[in-house]
């Protein structure tokens, strides 16, 4: 099942960065990274949605919009946190404001570690994802996790 | 004819018999029976006239005695005119009204006029008849109800009740009598009626604001009505007649012109438009019934009446300018409303300046369509003023802005204003079928103005409807319900109005040639056929997408499993999507509105140009025609 | 026959064609910014996926909606491809849109509504010139009908050249191209996320792509009436003209930037009236 593989759309999300990794991720865009070649789209959209980009730790107030978005975006979807502070917290780890990395609200399927992440390792990054999605499309045709993600939204 | 006294006699009767009847049931039960049997007169008139053949026949050559009782109703409306002036102190009206008065008196007295046939009967009578009576009955019906809810709702007006229903039933006879005339003079005693009874009625509440707004329309009236007698001077004067087919036959333009300003005037064009969305502060059924479905109409009726004189002169093209102006301007000025009565009210002046812009071109393709929009706009806008009154009665407002989510409040109301909606505009209905005839023929007439006018028009009219529509079905739940207020008399009688609309667009092929053909037959001499077969095959096709495709597509996506979320609103919905999170982290309320674009299209910026406009180029023609110089 | 043929061929192709222009169109525009882009068959991709995709929604009427959307812009392109009557088209073309109007607003979601409204303007920006080349054919040819239209023995374009280029000015609105792409856009990034399809996803979103291509092919038809006449080789020309109006809409897309609604309207406006108002004028006049 390559279905969603061909056409990644990417929603990207700044949870709490200092904007180093959104520069970066917006450089996958340009004629010289060019990501659209693989069909990536950068959406605003959760609802359309595939692939769910995230910079930054988690902190208070962007805890429930995380949290939020994830659960308006149809199956089948991975997450990829994207520079250190993403993945763990990084320097920010012990702030009084900081939950820590994006796991520790919502499944993380790729880790992308930098600071701020190269465009190289993005990408990489995204590509890593597109297997992971394609293996739970799989499965959720198979009817192994058929409510994956799913979160009751009323 | 013995159905035609029937017909006027029997509203008088129940008139005079209203202010008797305080009590509420009675007066319900009364109306309600009323009603039935002028419905089931005009059954009878159309049986009666269909058995005969369907010829226009004409009745009543000598009528000394009733002619005397005209010229004392004239006498006494003038002095009803005068009297309220001098209490209001207004100065216009009362002159207006004596110098009309007088003149007719005065033409009546020293030119001899031939005593001719006073009425007749012939397919457009019908068809106005049938329009009358049943739009007519039914909304007498819904107003048994809605007075209830209205006092209820506006405690502060005084309970006069008995002398609105006399007003609606006096306002039937008066349209009844205006339709059968055939004699001018005649007509223009039921038209002086009707524009008294609007006066009466727009100053039901008698609040500063109703009094203000009903002497605006009684002087534009009476403009009108000035109009009206000079035309029967001028006719009495050079023809020796006061009929209206002499008006056609005879080649002079100024009984035509005062004619044509009669029409306009009561129609509410351009410069007249101002009194129509005045008129707005009345009762809804006034409103429903005056101001949209019937009395309206009857300018419209009378320039229908003298199309065929209309066609390719200058108060044709007059004629016809001004209609197609007041369609784009008032549909314009329709965008920046939001008060769904006062949308309602552009949207009825511009769509009889449609109207009036067919029956000025005057051909049989733009008479045709004339006469379709006639039909069409009666039922729909008859519907749509009692679902917003409806609706203001259980919401208490009638804001538009109010009406958000609607369809899951109110579902009943919402689903017949979508009706009315779709009807006035939408592909399968009547008014696109319409207009698409009427832009058809004035492409063929070379009225380059008029098919600039109906295209910019048209995308207009879409603009104010869609946003409405918009409004009615968002799926937005509010925190609290709304009770359905609606009386039984209110919904049987938008049922009724909702069927009937239903019915004409299933049935438009049928109407078009048991109906309107033989109208347009019988004005010009020979039929035209302006549906051609494959528009048939087209509304087949579109009837299919509109009942069939819905139906299936309805069952799949009802099949299709879908998992419900929240609306998207950047990530901070707080859950009900009705409320977010705003940057100081506590709850706001979402508040959603339709665009009014009121800088660009408001009132304040395009009314006046636009009435400047158009009576300057009436005021033109007008010297034009008195200087000799057409 | 024939037309039966053509419909048919409109049904079923149209969705290849038009997604095959997207194709194309995403391939040119990359190229124009110095980007490899996707490959053609790119918006294909994009549907099976959106079919595959899990139904989220927000409420249970929008599917509906979008179809209804999709059907009317169908029998639109079946009634201009079976040859009828080219207003009753497009008059049933602007209710469709009225139905994707009402889809978007439906959501009662900020975004959505935002979009909806600015693509009322938009229908009010666009739907005089259309109505006016309506005329503009039936003055040209004599008719309505499409079948006569296109037995034309000269091309309609001869007579109307001033509408021909008021068309491809409000086209670009029809192809949601810049810098009229005020209620959705096909680009990433825009001010209010994904307008009028904010919330649509998975096979929502799939039909109204389609609905989109059935409408690019429907809006090149038109386009093609311009210049086809009942010679056989003015059909082939038709397509390489269509295909260059094309071209040029895509580099009128990448060159300029969005303007506000009030901008689109007026221009719009001013445009058709110039265009449209004076061709038209010109032909009543010379007939």
């Amino acid at each position: 099942m390559k279905n969603v593989s061909k056409s990644p759309w990417l929603l990207h999300y700044d949870a709490s960065s200092c904007n180093g990794c959104d520069i970066e991720v917006l450089d996958c865009l340009t004629p010289k990274y060019d990501l659209e070649r693989f069909g990536v789209i950068n959406t605003g959209d959760p609802f359309q949605a595939d692939i769910l980009l995230i910079t930054g730790g988690v902190n208070s107030q962007t805890a429930s919009v995380v949290k939020q978005l994830y659960s308006q975006m149809p199956a089948p979807k991975v997450v990829v946190a994207v520079g250190i502070c993403a993945c763990t917290g990084g320097v920010f780890k012990e702030c009084y404001n900081i939950l820590g990395g994006i796991d520790t609200v919502i499944p993380v399927d790729v880790y992308v570690p930098g600071c701020a992440a190269r465009p190289e390792a993005i990408i990489d990054g995204v590509v890593r994802a597109l297997n992971i999605l394609d293996k739970k499309t799989a499965e959720l045709y198979a009817g192994k996790s058929g409510a994956q993600g799913g979160h009751d939204g009323r | 004819m013995y159905l035609i006294p029937v017909l006027i006699g029997l509203p008088v009767l129940l008139a005079v018999w209203m202010p008797f009847l305080r009590e509420e049931r009675v007066r319900g039960t009364v109306v309600y029976a009323g009603a039935g049997c002028i419905m089931a007169a005009t059954v009878w008139l159309l049986v009666a006239w269909g058995t005969g053949g369907c010829q226009s026949t004409v009745f009543f050559t000598a009528t000394k005695t009733v002619d005397h009782l005209m010229s004392l109703g004239d006498i006494f409306l003038m002095c009803l005119i005068v009297f309220m002036s001098v209490k209001y102190h207004r100065l216009a009206p009362a002159l207006l009204s004596v110098a009309q008065t007088a003149l007719l008196l005065y033409v009546e007295k020293t030119v001899p006029i031939a005593e001719k046939e006073h009425m007749m009967v012939d397919w457009l009578t019908v068809l106005m008849c049938v329009i009358i009576a049943f739009v007519g009955g039914f909304i007498c019906i819904y107003t048994v109800g809605y007075m209830k809810g209205y006092h209820a709702h506006h405690k502060e007006y005084k309970d006069r009740q008995p002398f609105f229903f006399s007003m609606l039933f006096l306002f039937l006879a008066a349209m009844f009598g205006l339709v059968f005339s055939q004699s001018l003079i005649w007509m223009y005693f039921f038209w002086e009626i009707t524009s008294v009874i609007s006066f009466l009625m727009i100053g039901y509440t008698r609040t500063e604001e109703a009094l203000e707004n009903s002497f605006s329309a009684l002087w534009m009236n009476l403009l009108g009505g000035l109009g009206f007698s000079v035309a029967i001077a001028a006719l009495a004067v050079s023809q020796g007649s006061a009929q209206l087919s002499d008006v056609i036959s005879s080649s002079s333009l100024l009984p035509l012109a005062c004619l044509a300003l009669a029409g306009l005037t009561k129609s509410a064009q351009m410069p007249f438009s101002t009194w129509l969305f005045g008129a707005m502060v009345a009762p809804t059924p006034s409103s429903a019934l005056l101001h949209s479905a019937t009395m309206v109409k009857a300018g419209v009726y009378l320039l229908i009446r003298i199309a065929p004189a209309l066609q390719g002169n200058a108060v044709g093209l007059m004629v016809s300018c001004i209609g197609g102006f007041t369609f784009i301007m008032a549909s314009m000025m329709a965008i920046a409303q939001n008060d769904g009565k006062k949308v309602l009210a552009f949207s009825t002046i511009s769509n009889l300046g449609l109207i009036v812009a067919c029956a000025g071109t005057g051909v049989k393709e733009t008479v045709w369509g004339a006469i379709f929009l006639m039909i069409f706009h009666s039922v729909s806008k008859s519907m749509l003023f009692q679902a917003v009154g409806a609706t203001e009665n259980c919401l208490g407002s009638r804001d538009i802005e109010d009406m958000h989510g609607m369809l899951l409040r109110l579902p009943k109301l919402t689903y017949i204003m979508g009706i009315g909606i779709a009807g006035m505009y939408l592909a399968p209905f009547g008014m696109l079928i319409s207009k698409w005839v009427a832009l058809k023929a004035f492409v063929d007439s070379g009225n380059v103005l008029l098919v600039i006018f109906i295209a910019y028009g048209s995308a207009t009219t879409m603009f104010y409807w869609t946003k409405w529509l918009a409004k009615l079905i968002s799926q937005h739940h509010a925190r609290t319900g709304v009770e359905d207020v609606t009386h039984r008399d209110e919904y049987l009688s938008m049922y009724v109005h909702s069927v009937i609309m239903l019915l004409l667009c299933l049935l438009l092929p049928l109407v078009a040639t048991y109906v309107v053909d033989p109208i347009v037959a019988e004005m010009f001499g020979t039929s035209v056929a302006v549906l051609s077969m494959s528009v048939l095959a087209t509304m087949a096709v579109m009837l299919a997408s509109v009942l069939i495709v819905p139906t299936i597509m309805f069952f799949v996506s009802k099949a299709a499993k879908k998992q419900l979320v929240e609306i998207y609103m950047g990530g901070i919905n707080r859950g009900d999507n009705r409320h977010f999170t705003d940057s100081f982290g506590e709850e706001k309320h979402l508040y959603l509105s339709n665009w009014y674009l009121r800088f660009e299209f408001g009132r304040r910026r395009l009314l006046k140009p636009s009435l400047v406009l158009s009576a300057v180029v009436l005021i033109i023609v007008f010297c034009m025609i008195l200087g000799g110089a057409l | 026959m024939n037309r039966a043929v053509l419909v048919i061929a409109y049904l079923v192709l149209a969705p290849a064609i038009g997604g095959l222009m997207d194709g194309f169109d995403r391939i040119v525009s990359a190229r124009m910014q110095r980007r490899r882009g996707p490959c053609l068959m790119q918006p294909f991709y994009d549907l099976r996926k959106l079919f595959s995709k899990q139904m989220l929604a927000v409420n249970n009427v929008q599917l509906l909606l979008n179809l209804s959307y999709l059907a009317f812009i169908v029998v639109a392109g079946a009634m201009l491809f079976g040859g009828m009557d080219i207003l009753m088209c497009l008059f049933i073309l602007s209710t469709a849109d009225i139905f994707l109007v009402m889809a978007a607003s439906s959501d009662s979601s900020p975004f959505a509504n935002m979009g909806a409204s600015r693509e009322m303007v938009q229908m009010m920006a666009y739907e005089p010139l259309t109505l006016l080349v309506a005329v503009g054919f039936y003055l040209a040819a004599g008719s309505f009908h499409v079948a006569d239209i296109v037995q034309a023995p000269v091309s309609a374009v001869v007579f109307m050249p001033g509408m021909l280029v008021g068309l491809m000015f409000t086209a670009a609105i029809k192809m949601r191209k810049s810098p009229f792409d005020l209620s959705t856009s096909h680009h990433a990034h825009q001010e209010m996320v994904k307008g009028i399809t904010t919330e649509m996803s998975g096979a929502t979103l799939a039909i109204m792509n389609i609905a989109e291509y059935y409408e690019l092919v429907l809006i090149f038809g038109i386009f093609a009436l311009f210049f086809v006449n009942s010679s056989w080789y003015s059909w082939p020309a038709a397509i390489l003209l269509c295909l260059g109006i094309y071209f040029l809409e895509i580099l009128w897309d990448n060159v300029s930037a969005r303007l506000k609604w009030s901008q689109v309207l007026s221009s719009c406006w001013i445009v058709s009236l110039l265009t449209g108002g004076l061709n038209l004028l010109i032909l009543m006049l010379i007939q």
